[in-house]
């Protein structure tokens, strides 16, 4: 059995691949990786299916030893990546030898790096995704992070793996400060016209609560009209922005739960979800309203830059 | 007949709101939309979710413009929504009250000074109406709570409570899918199971569905339960008519 195993787990590594869009009408969180751009440019290096299952690790990296030969890439968040001690690229396809060791050390620019294996994970398909769903305790490897001395199986390659790289422009920046564009959302009426201005002229942080459900920012209060943040659960997705009661705004992530009850002040648009997605506590935000039509341009540039690489 | 109104909700999905209030007959407005919206079957639109008062509609920008598909959705006329009947689904769920598996309901009781048979009959008399499903998987949030049993959530939450619970807070009652910490006070149990993922579907509950609560005894409930673990039990479903009012 072609199997790779964990010496390591890192800090919170998961498997995660596009998630489960098409069961939130069941109240299923969609799930999924949180980067689905470095997802894609991981996959497409190791020459997989752009939406294959690979493994997310948070802030810091995981250390894995394979019992056979392959092919494995390393998008995503920057990090040092060691292969049997000795530094390896990232954003290219490495050749993996029986007993090879790899270690990904801390994620020092971002805060989530992706590993992908020729062929993809060996792992149960639940609702049309391999993803780790961590509150339903399904998905992924046991419906949990990884732990030390897991075993997973990979799946045998049908063809051979094309060795190949991300062009350096189409790799990613991840400062620790970033504009944001947001289209306003469906209850942008509801508030101040002096919260409306904090929130596109002030930098907000991400305090230290924020997961794969959603991020808690920090800054200046966004006052709601008659104080009243509440509306009856309606739907939220990827990057919507609420705004309870206290002034602080959460934004939405990959584990969110399918409907929210607080007001929606914003959403951020489609292009920005993978810099948003590599956020970690202290990094700022700096929110920058564009229209509808902006907000399409910006997503077809990005979809024609990920259709170079699938 | 309530015309929506059309909200944007970011670069890929916008919003139809038919009020703001939960209210059966602005819910009924959703599940009609809902219903007309999946039978367009519009290249681009890639989900289209039903919740209290709101649908909201996904698109890719690169299948459909935008304005495109609010003409279509703009077009969407169902004139004789207010004076039709219509057939929903009609579900019952065992439940097991009291006890171990209700350890709250004689909280319940005593706050409303009821008895506990009281509290249990309340319960099973109505059919709630699903206005849609959120939260965790599975979990139905129902209207049709006899407000003579509401009851406040517990101060502290508990930091589990088990799967197939069935609970009260406030005005709201509902049953917990999966195991989770949570607040309300839990008046019994079903062995039924809202979610599961080796069946197909996972869950057979949707939006606009209506549920009642059985009473059944520990008999019952271990049998039940028996054949929920053996994936054998097939829960009743009744079909019925929702005349106009």
């Amino acid at each position: 059995m072609n199997k790779i195993t964990v010496i390591n787990p890192g800090l919170f590594s998961t498997f995660q691949d596009e998630g489960r869009e098409n069961h939130q009408h069941i109240g299923m969180p969609v799930g999924g990786a949180m980067d689905k751009y470095a997802l894609q440019l991981a996959n497409y290096l190791v020459s997989n299916q752009t939406n294959e299952a690979c493994l997310e690790m948070t802030l810091t990296g995981a250390t894995l030893r394979f019992n056979f030969d392959t092919n494995i890439a390393i998008t995503g968040g920057k990090c040092v990546v060691l292969l049997n001690g000795k530094q390896a690229k990232s954003h290219r396809t490495l050749v993996i030898k029986t007993n090879d060791q790899i270690d990904i050390q801390n994620i020092t620019e971002g805060a989530r790096s992706y590993l992908a294996i020729a062929g993809g994970f060996n792992l149960p398909i639940i609702m049309a995704s391999k993803s780790t769903y961590i509150k339903g305790k399904l998905g992924g490897f046991k419906g949990r992070a990884l732990m030390v001395g897991d075993e997973i199986e990979i799946n045998k390659i049908s063809k051979k793996c094309k060795r190949r790289r991300i062009s350096r422009k189409h790799i990613p920046q991840y400062p620790q400060h970033v504009e944001l564009r947001i289209i306003p959302g469906p209850e942008k009426d509801r508030f101040e016209w002096e919260g409306i201005k904090h929130f596109l002229c002030s930098d907000y942080e991400l305090s230290p609560q924020c997961d794969r459900m959603g991020y808690r920012l920090n800054g200046p209060k966004i006052g709601q009209i008659n104080n009243n943040a509440d509306i009856i659960s309606s739907a939220i997705s990827f990057g919507t922005i609420q705004v309870p009661s206290d002034g602080k705004p959460i934004i939405m992530m990959a584990d969110r739960q399918t409907t929210g009850g607080y007001t929606r002040i914003a959403q951020v648009v489609s292009a920005d979800h993978h810099i948003l997605a590599q956020l970690k506590p202290g990094d700022k935000i700096r929110f920058k309203e564009v229209t509808l039509n902006e907000a399409h341009q910006l997503y077809k540039k990005m979809k024609d830059i990920l259709n170079k690489y699938q | 007949m309530i015309k929506p109104t059309f909200h944007i909700a970011g670069d890929q999905a916008f919003i139809l709101r038919f009020g703001q209030e939960i209210h059966p007959e602005v819910h009924k407005h959703v599940i009609s939309y809902y219903h007309a919206i999946l039978a367009m079957d519009l290249k681009g639109v890639t989900l289209i979710l039903p919740t209290y008062c709101e649908i909201t509609i996904h698109y890719d920008p690169l299948v459909i413009n935008h304005n495109t598909l609010l003409k279509h959705l703009k077009a969407i006329d169902l004139k004789n929504l207010d004076d039709t009947d219509s057939v929903a689904k009609l579900i019952h769920i065992p439940v097991l009250y009291g006890g171990l598996n209700g350890p709250d309901l004689e909280i319940v009781a005593r706050q409303n000074k009821l008895s506990t048979t009281e509290v249990i009959n309340k319960h099973t008399e109505p059919k709630y109406l699903v206005y849609m499903l959120g939260f965790t998987p599975g979990f139905v949030y129902l209207g049709g709570l006899n407000k003579q049993i509401s009851t406040p959530r517990k101060a502290i939450p508990r930091p589990l409570i088990k799967e197939g619970s069935v609970g009260i807070a406030g005005s709201q009652t509902g049953i917990y899918p999966i195991d989770s910490p949570g607040g309300w006070q839990i008046i019994g149990e079903t062995p039924f199971k809202l979610f599961d993922v080796n069946r197909q579907p996972e869950v057979l509950i949707n939006a606009g569905d209506y549920i009642q609560f059985n009473a059944i005894n520990e008999s019952t409930f271990n049998s039940i339960k028996t054949e929920v673990d053996s994936g054998n039990y097939n829960i009743e479903v009744e079909t019925i008519l929702l005349s106009h009012e």
